[in-house]
């Protein structure tokens, strides 16, 4: 069994931790994984993205081909489409819905979301909504986390979980707790 | 054996402090600059008081890192590619001396140039220095290469390069580690290394006479393998990363020699063209060992490539560009987007430099054929919308004697901007060219107080800048410093205007902390403040 993931956003929006954590969770779980990620000057409130391949077997390229990838995880919808090429026949885009707009030829938004519901497989929701709602407005990139842990499949709800609580861990327990609060949020709102 | 999940660049800082390591010099280059930070950050290499503070640039990390092999200690140099033409003064000779303790030159190379401006492959300067070089074809290797790096070079006594890629740098796998080994005691050479001529001929022969063990070793090496399960057809010589993406294509179903340890094995490379009708060359970079197999086949033999097109000629590999290229490409499934926008990186809001060039357009609007000469930092990004305010981004510290050849011929105004770590990297030499020369120029270095764009490493001269600067020769009244925020617009303008207007080098230091480092700053202290209570 074999699980590609791209995970994007627009540098400073954590998606960097959304991938530690599941890395975390696959390297306890005895998986093979391999993380691409992108450091520097992108990271400029620039478009990012993290190329996560998780394998019951051996894993050789530390990139996703094109069209193979199972599941894009976005904190932005916008760059959500940005990796269609790379998504699977099969595949799932689980996204924020909320725009952020720091370019001036930002698309037309009733488009954009027009486009992003016309695929297949499409989970977004307002996840800086929810996350200001249960007053831990950093932990957005938690309730997308819980949006997608139905679709990683390879690993399961209660193995993320525990890898929330072993990175967060250094930060104390309050912050382990906000962060599995938004986590299980967000897997509730997959479900909805 | 434990595992760890590392990225390339951290496996490599493990290997070496595992394999020995006495001492890293770096300046902070993407995609290298994690392999000092792993080292500054790590338990035993603090333990051991494995030397591992930043250096001013590429040359003094060299040359420190020559010094440490001669006292006889296993050093470590890391640089990002174009680090090499910095130092390549002390890194070719490095190779006529020869060392002592164990020297590795990492090189981490920038296909497709994420985060650089160009795209040379370092193995180039280890074949024009010649001697050995590693390319690790995954994180484990990485880890595992540094120590057989360090025993090759103090079985040879000469440097050896560890050549590495962006995609293998920050990409992270689990790794199996090993016990630690001990440090070499201190123990400098005996022999002279004063390359004078005399020396330096005697010398240049010995390295000569070690290209046969070189290329044994690479021959023997564990880390280069042949497979065999094509049909004779094509035989496909993968180098370092390339390997992954031709069995992600082909899986165990191809004919191949994988390199991951140069001198270019001549002999493995002869057998498979002999068993193949072709053989395509896959490597990430430039076309270095295409070329030399074309002269080891000669014109007959069919090689494929990057010089053939049957790879793209620029850019990194990817699994898709391979597949493509050994007739498998990938089918997909979806159109591209239509509603997508780029999305550049920009300059924090909030960010120092903005106000920087908010005045300088401001001041410079007035005058008719002005130029401002860029250099290489987070500031370079000054170039893009809304400020468009730079003619020109080189190499490092490239602005100040840039905008001196241009006042030389008569631009006026001409405006050099600097980050206060490329000042001292490689700015403080240009600076007094033009102080020596009484150039009409207005430098302006912006002093955010850290290594920004590498993710605020310390800078070489933080509280040095206007006591260098005037060291230098620049006339005290013309070292001029103020406080990039938009209140302090009015008198910003007013001091870049008298100092445009003064005929002589002027140097202005907009100083003020960088956002990323100040919010970093802000959250240790209230970490601290946390663990009080």
């Amino acid at each position: 069994m074999k699980k590609d993931i791209i995970l994007c956003g627009v540098g400073g929006q954590g998606i960097l931790s959304i991938a530690t954590i599941i890395g975390e969770a696959a390297t306890k779980a005895g998986l093979y994984l391999k993380q691409a990620e992108v450091h520097g000057m992108s990271q400029r409130g620039g478009d990012v993205q993290s190329n996560l391949r998780l394998s019951t077997e051996p894993i050789h390229s530390d990139l996703i081909s094109l069209g193979k990838a199972d599941l894009i995880i976005s904190m932005e919808p916008m760059e959500s489409l940005r990796y269609l090429l790379y998504l699977s026949k099969t595949g799932t885009i689980v996204t924020s819905s909320k725009p952020f707009v720091n370019i001036p030829n930002y698309p037309d938004e009733p488009a954009l979301m027009a486009e992003l519901e016309a695929m297949p497989s499409v989970v977004k929701l307002n996840i800086e909504d929810i996350a200001r709602e249960l007053m831990m407005p950093k932990a957005a990139n938690m309730v997308l986390l819980g949006m997608a842990a139905p679709y990683i499949g390879i690993l399961s709800v209660e193995q993320l979980r525990d890898a929330i609580a072993v990175i967060f861990a250094r930060k104390g327990e309050a912050v382990v707790e906000a962060n599995l609060k938004a986590f299980d949020k967000g897997i509730e709102a997959s479900h909805q | 054996m434990e595992k760890r999940l590392l990225l390339g660049d951290e496996a490599i800082a493990l290997g070496a402090i595992h394999a020995g390591l006495s001492g890293v010099y770096a300046y902070p280059g993407t995609p290298s600059t994690e392999i000092t930070e792993f080292i500054q950050n790590n338990v035993e290499a603090r333990q051991r008081g494995i030397h591992s503070r930043w250096c001013t640039n590429e040359k003094t990390a060299m040359e420190a890192a020559l010094g440490m092999s001669y006292a006889g200690k296993r050093a470590l140099v890391c640089m990002k590619h174009v680090g090499m033409n910095v130092c390549a003064d002390a890194f070719v000779n490095s190779a006529i001396t020869g060392v002592n303790g164990g020297l590795i030159v990492l090189a981490a190379d920038d296909p497709s140039m994420h985060s650089s401006q160009n795209e040379q492959d370092s193995r180039f300067y280890a074949k024009f220095a010649m001697i050995p070089v590693f390319e690790p074809s995954n994180q484990q290797e990485a880890y595992d290469m540094v120590g057989r790096a360090f025993e090759l070079s103090e079985a040879l006594k000469e440097p050896v390069m560890l050549r590495i890629v962006t995609r293998l740098a920050h990409s992270r796998a689990a790794v199996e580690v090993g016990p630690a080994k001990g440090e070499n005691g201190l123990c400098p050479a005996k022999e002279s290394w004063v390359l004078l001529p005399g020396i330096a001929r005697k010398k240049y022969v010995e390295l000569l006479d070690k290209q046969q063990a070189m290329a044994d070793a690479a021959t023997a090496s564990e880390f280069n393998k042949v497979e065999r399960g094509g049909d004779g057809r094509l035989g496909i010589l993968a180098c370092g990363i390339a390997y992954n993406y031709v069995k992600e294509a082909l899986g165990d179903s191809a004919n191949v020699v994988k390199i991951s340890q140069y001198p270019l094995p001549a002999d493995a490379v002869r057998k498979l063209a002999q068993e193949n009708d072709a053989i395509m060359v896959v490597e990430d970079g430039q076309p270095v060992v295409e070329e030399q197999v074309a002269g080891l086949l000669g014109a007959g033999y069919a090689i494929k490539g990057r010089l053939t097109g049957d790879l793209p000629r620029t850019g990194e590999l990817t699994p898709d560009n391979v597949a493509k290229a050994l007739g498998s490409p990938a089918e997909i499934p979806f159109e591209p987007a239509r509603n997508l926008a780029a999305r550049p990186p920009q300059l924090c809001q909030g960010c120092g430099h903005r106000d920087v060039y908010t005045a300088l357009n401001l001041v410079l609007a007035e005058y008719k054929d002005y130029r401002i000469f860029g250099d290489i930092g987070c500031y370079t990004l000054g170039a893009l919308p809304p400020f468009k305010a730079l003619a020109s981004c080189v190499d490092m510290g490239a602005s100040i004697t840039m905008a001196k050849g241009a006042a030389d011929a008569g631009l006026f105004p001409s405006v050099a901007v600097i980050g206060d770590s490329t000042f001292t990297h490689s700015g403080m030499t240009g600076l007094l060219d033009a102080v020596n020369d009484n150039a009409n120029i207005t430098i302006v270095i912006s002093d955010n107080l850290t290594t920004g764009m590498t993710g605020g490493q310390d800078s070489a001269g933080t509280n040095k800048y206007e006591a260098i600067c005037i060291g230098l020769g620049v006339k005290p009244e013309h070292v001029r410093v103020v406080v990039p925020l938009p209140k302090n617009m009015p008198e910003i303008t007013r001091i870049l205007k008298e100092e445009i207007e003064y005929n002589g080098v002027s140097v202005i230091i907009p100083r003020r902390e960088c956002m990323q480092t100040l919010q970093r700053h802000l959250r240790e202290k209230k970490a601290a403040q946390n663990n009080k209570a």
